[in-house]
């Protein structure tokens, strides 16, 4: 793995509730490089909120906490808000599951990707325009100049997507948080969007963390897996050893999906186990990277 | 047990109209698992709410267990014959109502007697305890919620189940188990289905034929086999089975 | 001892049971649910206090107040506050104080008649016009337009002169005038339910529009039209006022607080009390109602509610 970008150690998101302190994230540690980072789980696993603690976005009453959350050496745990804006966008950027939440419906949507880079670089507006231009070009829009003036509700769900990611780009973040960019989209759809990000990833050498439910699609997509249960990380694997996997949860989930290439009257069912809550992480590096007698 | 012919289904007036569905025709036979697969926009959904009875704006021939439909009206028979599994479990229970409410409702709509104890049956037959019948939809689970959906389509003793994406919004270990009972019950009740999905591999693991739809046609009716061996006719078929394998770094 | 300990707390458990075992059970588990939302809502939860006293101050009006509201004395009259008359003695020498105490019971039957038809004839009319939409909404809605055009209190006067001025005139004509916003409300949540999965659910049911507008669309409507006639409260109150102030309402020699204040304005220099208690009075049920109505929001209406 290349330098790190994003170190995470022992990160906790709690929310007080009724019947007691609801822990969303118990103790996640991860480093990020430029790499292509993906992070699996099912709902309530915690995966989302992860990539919200780490852009400072959970709402109170929620609680963040850890030992560890740095930025190039420099820590954004629990910045006050006006400096955590100015590191979400320029350095630190997240695409949402569905474009239609995400951008503004009353303002054009060129005035929003100017805006964006605006409040970033703080240069004039011709070169904004330009930037922008740019940037939509990049993310493979045809017709950009048209794109520019039209409105948020007259663009599909495919490329609402690509406009929010050219959006988060424009200022040139380090990394990329992408919050199931795709699953709001149809399948002809996905793969575009995918080439756009995996690109960014190697001509900019960015960071990306891919938060998905879709093994599969992270399997091939992603050069690095973390998989989560009830909050805490149980395994990290290569992502092309991921169908290899250990963990009896991952086994589970990568099981219980229904396979065109091999039918079955009935489909393996995840069985859970309480013990999975706190076991120990299955982590393949550190296999492979110790020594079997240390 | 359901014969489509010509269905055209469209929504707002000319210039504004928008035909959702053009020119659909197939038949499902008594017992057959049905799929109808497509993009979002195919028209796939419209097709199951046009026979349900959930929109007006269609015409064509709709004939459900020898009883041709017309528009919107649908008698009490074609209700006891037809139900339907919606998409978001989040949405399609009401959010005041208990579970209890919500199944006994349905069985006194369905004139049914004995309502204690079909309540409790139809809680078995999903796989719900006793200690669910009293509770509200938030303090159930996506893939509970589900249940008493379904639950509720199988109070009426349906003989025709439309199935509109019943597992998409759901993680895939709940999908699973939510496909498997829903092969359990099509086993036990002599269940017909009709299923749409957006994914190829979910109506492969369901459906013994299934319809391919784009941009409001139906493109390609063919048997599940040939959908395993990839055996598609049309091109748009093949892209779509090509683009749900997976990502592939371009 | 430990029994005694331990029984309010199993009974919470029992009331926050996630897997109630009764109908009954889950009912009282849903409402406890609401009241711990609403009790942690100070403001609301002090909102509630002045109006439980205001109910109780009216229940027991002829016990807590000092003297007759009635009765004059024309020696002791204009008096400021003092250890014989709290809150002083207006220009016929009655007990302001006891005129307040017996007044709340007036304010109350105002507010409790008016928030009892205007949302009921909103709700009607909203959901009725949104749930079958076309013409019947075309109509229905213009109608609620008509009364919307018109400033709420000019409106009741024109009912009031035309009905003649008493306080039931007074409390039907505000009734007339406050439901349009009401409507409007619930047609606004009906468009939004109506096309809702659970409602095209219940159709496929065989369930008619009857059942679906009261069993379904009902339930869903009625929590946030409390929300704003708690909130509505206030306004009510205030235009109740009006009228008696401008001797449309209640007719002397009735303690209704806005009569009161009218009969004060001409001593409003000279003997500011008598004017001003039933003001502070008016002011106090008024936020009362309001903080209430935040509070119930916050339980009711959870989209609605603060951050």
């Amino acid at each position: 793995m290349s330098e790190t970008l994003l170190s995470v150690r022992d990160l906790r998101v709690a929310f007080p509730t009724r019947q007691g302190v609801f822990e969303a994230v118990r103790g996640v540690s991860f480093d990020l490089g430029r790499e292509r980072l993906g992070v699996v789980g099912e709902s309530g696993s915690g995966k989302s909120m992860t990539g919200r603690a780490i852009l400072g976005l959970v709402r109170p009453p929620g609680k963040v906490t850890a030992d560890r959350l740095t930025l190039d050496g420099q820590s954004i745990l629990n910045l006050p808000e006006r400096k955590m804006r100015a590191i979400r966008g320029s350095h630190i950027s997240m695409v949402m599951q569905d474009p239609k939440f995400s951008l503004n419906p009353v303002v054009k949507i060129g005035d929003q990707i100017m805006e964006a880079y605006r409040l970033h670089a703080g240069r004039g507006s011709g070169n904004a325009r330009d930037k922008a231009l740019e940037m939509l070009a990049a993310v493979q829009i045809r017709d950009p100049e048209r794109v520019m003036d039209a409105y948020p509700h007259e663009v599909s769900g495919g490329m609402g997507q690509r406009i929010m990611i050219a959006m988060m780009l424009a200022p040139d973040p380090e990394i990329l948080i992408a919050d199931e960019p795709t699953s709001a989209l149809d399948v002809s759809v996905r793969t575009e969007v995918l080439n756009i990000m995996d690109r960014l990833v190697r001509d900019r050498g960015m960071g990306l963390i891919f938060i998905s439910h879709d093994l599969n699609l992270v399997a091939q997509f992603c050069d690095r897996v973390l998989i989560m249960y009830a909050g805490r990380i149980v395994e990290t694997i290569e992502a092309k050893n991921l169908h290899n996997a250990r963990h009896p949860y991952t086994q589970g989930l990568l099981n219980s999906l229904p396979r065109l290439d091999q039918p079955v009257k009935h489909l393996p069912v995840l069985e859970r186990q309480d013990s999975w809550r706190d076991a120990p992480l299955i982590d393949e590096s550190m296999e492979t990277e110790l020594p079997g007698g240390l | 047990m359901l014969t489509v012919e010509g269905l055209d289904v469209w929504f707002g007036y000319p210039p504004d109209r928008v035909d959702a569905v053009q020119d659909a025709s197939f038949t499902v036979a008594q017992g057959e698992s049905f799929g109808l697969v497509g993009e979002s926009g195919s028209g796939k959904s419209t097709i199951l709410r046009a026979i349900a009875g959930l929109i007006d704006t269609w015409s064509g021939r709709i004939v459900v267990d020898d009883q041709q439909v017309e528009g919107r009206r649908r008698d009490r028979a074609f209700h006891k014959t037809v139900q339907m599994v919606f998409q978001d479990p989040y949405a399609s229970l009401h959010p005041r109502h208990s579970v209890d409410r919500v199944l006994s409702e349905t069985l006194k709509l369905q004139g049914m007697d004995d309502i204690d104890r079909r309540v409790q049956r139809l809680l078995d037959d999903v796989g719900l305890g006793r200690g669910f019948r009293f509770r509200y939809p938030h303090q159930l689970s996506g893939g509970q919620r589900q249940r008493v959906a379904i639950a509720r389509a199988l109070a009426a003793e349906p003989r025709l189940l439309l199935l509109d994406e019943p597992t998409s919004a759901l993680d895939v270990s709940v999908q699973a188990e939510i496909l498997n009972l829903m092969t359990d019950l099509r086993a036990e009740h002599g269940l017909t289905y009709v299923m749409v999905s957006h994914d190829l591999a979910v109506v492969g693991h369901m459906c013994d034929r299934l319809a391919v739809m784009q941009g409001g046609r139906i493109v390609e009716v063919m048997k599940v086999e040939d959908l395993r061996q990839g055996a598609a006719s049309e091109a748009y078929t093949k892209s779509l089975i090509e683009a749900s394998a997976g990502y592939v770094r371009a | 001892m430990s029994i005694a300990e331990e029984t309010p707390q199993s009974r919470r458990d029992w009331l926050l049971s996630d897997a109630p075992t009764t109908r009954r059970q889950a009912r009282l588990g849903a409402m406890y649910q609401g009241w711990l939302t609403f009790r942690g809502n100070k403001l609301a939860m002090f909102g509630l206090v002045i109006l439980i006293l205001l109910i109780a101050m009216a229940i027991f009006a002829p016990w807590l107040s000092p003297q007759s509201p009635f009765s004059q004395n024309l020696t002791d009259r204009l008096q400021p506050p003092s250890a014989a008359h709290w809150l002083g003695t207006d220009h016929l020498g009655r007990d302001i104080l006891s005129r307040l105490i017996h007044g709340s019971r007036i304010t109350l039957f105002i507010v409790g008649t008016v928030a009892l038809i205007a949302p009921i004839i909103g709700l009607f009319i909203g959901t009725v016009a949104g749930f079958a939409g076309g013409w019947v909404d075309q109509v229905l809605m213009r109608i609620t337009d008509i009364f919307l055009a018109f400033p709420k209190l000019i409106l009741a006067l024109a009912f009031v002169a035309a009905l003649g001025p008493s306080i039931g005139n007074a409390v039907l004509a505000l009734a007339l005038t406050a439901w349009p916003p009401y409507a409007r409300l619930a047609r606004a949540e009906t468009l939004t339910i109506r096309n809702a999965d659970f409602i095209a659910a219940a159709r496929l049911q065989g369930a008619g529009p009857l059942r679906l507008l009261i069993g379904h669309i009902w339930p869903l409507c009625i929590s946030s039209l409390i929300v704003r006639v708690a909130l509505d409260m206030a306004g009510i109150i205030l235009s109740a006022a009006g009228l008696g102030f401008l001797g449309l309402g209640a007719q002397p020699p009735m303690p209704e607080w806005g009569a009161m204040i009218s009969d004060g304005r001409t001593y409003i220099l000279d003997f500011w009390w008598v004017a001003a208690m039933p003001g502070i009075a008016i002011f106090v049920v008024s936020l009362a109602f309001n903080l209430l109505g935040d509070g119930l929001r916050d339980v009711l209406d959870p989209k609605g509610a603060k951050e």
